[in-house]
């Protein structure tokens, strides 16, 4: 596994529900400690992709690999090396904040389970709440809690499966600041999002997946460019993520 | 790996303890029903039957043990419903622990509550005049059959917990078996019963449990009764635990 190869690397994946086909040949790499964006309508496949590479689901067809394990045929290297913040928060409602970090602590063998609980709760500002059950936490302290669980043991690749649907603004910025410290810190980062702002703010490269295929992807810069130009002289700015994506989505903007 | 189950197991089970001992009201309302019935064969009905005994509640116990079980296994169903709901389940499986441990944390979750519950009961049953001669070695042999019983049934419960799409479909399929006893010889001897319904009466498993439990408590020769019991419970417990894993093998990779 050299270093300079991808954090994760998707050939031909393909999944169909009965007979749905979600994902019809989808490729994509992500580079290492680089925040990628996979945008894509609500039903558009980000879930099935990021179950897929967190090694809930097998493919039909099609490779992946994650921190250089294949997740087929590897799944509990691709385990050690990720963590999944899947869509809605997977957080025990029974037991309290910081309840759930040490369980969490003590499942990756953590030295200190406690002391990373606390660090964790004064981090994403949980500590006043860190002895209250979670059921009590609104929204937006369970997304908190909710990362703050994906980030213990320091997994090089983190998933995070649309991040900040359903909370405020407030919180949205929270949550975007902690993603921004993590690929600073060296981690991989996969967010799946319907808000193109988040990816335009966050992501390094951006990948809008659409009809089971991942029609454009690049910086912003450069999906920037496939407007039209005649198009780009029109407008006063520069075109935003939105009419890019629904220029290529082939929708009116 | 073995320790890994070990001790994952015991994190699991830690964390599903606690949400038995949280919400005690769920031992409440398990035990109240078979109280409920043990008051009301004793005293309103116990008058009445003729069950050639000079200790009916003796008689009643074993039945109304099992009644407390069938229907306290439903919490496991219901339990792993909502973890699958909730998302933990994805977490947990995302995360490199041993897979195995997420179910058995549950299953071993309801042998402590239920014993609980067995143990709730066996107190009311005194009070009101339960009475046994047995030595400890009988008390382990009730026991054993006990815990073998509802081994059998909880993970008879995984499988609604696994596939059902509502939690009271998770829970509603304990109901047929706690009506089973009724049609047993645990409140009246079979040989009242009307020829069909005695045929079934004496060839279903409640029956020869409660035979048996009946003559453990009794200082009495267990005779075949005991074998056909444990027959039946390692039956049943070796289809429902195939069944639970195929449906689990469904829903993850
Ligand atoms: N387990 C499943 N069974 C059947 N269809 C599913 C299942 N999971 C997802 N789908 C369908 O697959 C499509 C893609 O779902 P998903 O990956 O969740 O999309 P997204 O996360 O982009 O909203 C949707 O139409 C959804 O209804
Ligand atoms: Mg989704």
């Amino acid at each position: 596994m050299a270093t300079a190869s991808p954090a994760i690397r998707v050939n031909g994946l393909r999944k169909s529900y009965q007979k749905r086909s979600v994902l019809r040949g989808v490729d994509f790499e992500v580079a290492r400690g680089s925040i990628f964006a996979l945008l894509g309508s609500n039903g558009a496949g980000k879930t099935t992709v990021v179950r897929i590479l967190s090694t809930l689901l097998r493919p039909d067809a099609g490779t992946a690999s994650v921190h250089g394990f294949d997740v087929g045929s590897e799944p509990l290297r691709v385990r050690e090396s990720i963590s999944l913040t899947g869509q809605f928060a997977a957080v025990d409602e029974i037991l309290t904040g910081r309840e759930n970090l040490i369980m969490v602590g003590r499942l990756r063998r953590l030295g200190d389970p406690r002391g990373t609980a606390d660090d964790l709760l004064d981090r994403f500002g949980l500590a006043d709440a860190g002895g209250r059950r979670v059921g009590s936490y609104s929204g937006g302290m369970r997304r908190r809690l909710d990362i703050a669980m994906s980030l213990i043991g320091d997994p090089p690749v983190i998933f995070l499966d649309e991040p900040t649907t359903g909370l405020d603004p407030e919180g949205r910025i929270e949550v975007w600041h902690e993603i921004r410290k993590l690929a600073r810190g060296g981690t991989t980062v996969l967010l799946t999002t319907q808000y193109l702002e988040e990816a335009e703010k966050l992501a390094d490269r951006i990948a809008i997946l659409h009809e089971g295929t991942i029609i454009v992807s690049g910086t912003l810069a450069e999906l920037r460019k496939l407007l039209p130009p005649a198009r780009v002289e029109h407008v006063e700015q520069q075109p935003t993520l939105e009419e890019v994506f629904l220029s290529v989505v082939g929708k009116q903007a | 790996m073995t320790r890994h189950v070990l001790g994952d197991t015991a994190v699991m089970l830690d964390r599903s303890i606690k949400h038995v001992t949280r919400s005690l009201d769920t031992i409440i309302t398990v035990t109240i029903m078979p109280i409920a019935f043990l008051l009301l064969f004793r005293f309103v009905f116990g008058g009445a039957i003729q069950a050639d005994t000079d200790n009916y509640t003796n008689y009643l116990m074993p039945g109304i043990l099992l009644i407390a079980i069938a229907s306290g296994i439903s919490y496991t169903g219901f339990r792993l419903f909502m973890d699958m709901k909730s998302g933990i389940f994805e977490r947990f499986h995302s995360m490199p622990i041993a897979r195995s441990s997420v179910l058995w944390g549950h299953v071993l979750t309801s042998l402590v509550s239920n014993a609980i519950s067995v143990a709730v009961i066996i107190g009311v049953g005194v009070v009101i005049g339960f009475r046994s001669s047995a030595g400890l070695l009988a008390w382990l042999a009730v026991a054993g059959v006990l815990t073998l019983f509802t081994l059998a049934l909880t993970w008879l419960a995984v499988i609604p917990g696994l596939t059902a799409s509502t939690p009271d479909g998770a829970s509603a399929f304990s109901y047929p078996l706690v009506f089973l006893p009724f049609v047993s010889s645990a409140f009246v001897p079979t040989a009242t019963m009307p020829g069909p319904l005695r045929a079934f009466a004496e060839n279903q498993p409640v029956t020869a449990i409660v035979d048996a439990i009946r003559a453990l408590f009794g200082q009495q020769p267990v005779g075949n009764d005991i074998w056909l019991a444990l027959a039946w419970c390692s039956a049943i417990l070796v289809v429902a635990y195939a069944f639970a894993m195929a449906a689990y093998r469904r829903r993850i990779a």
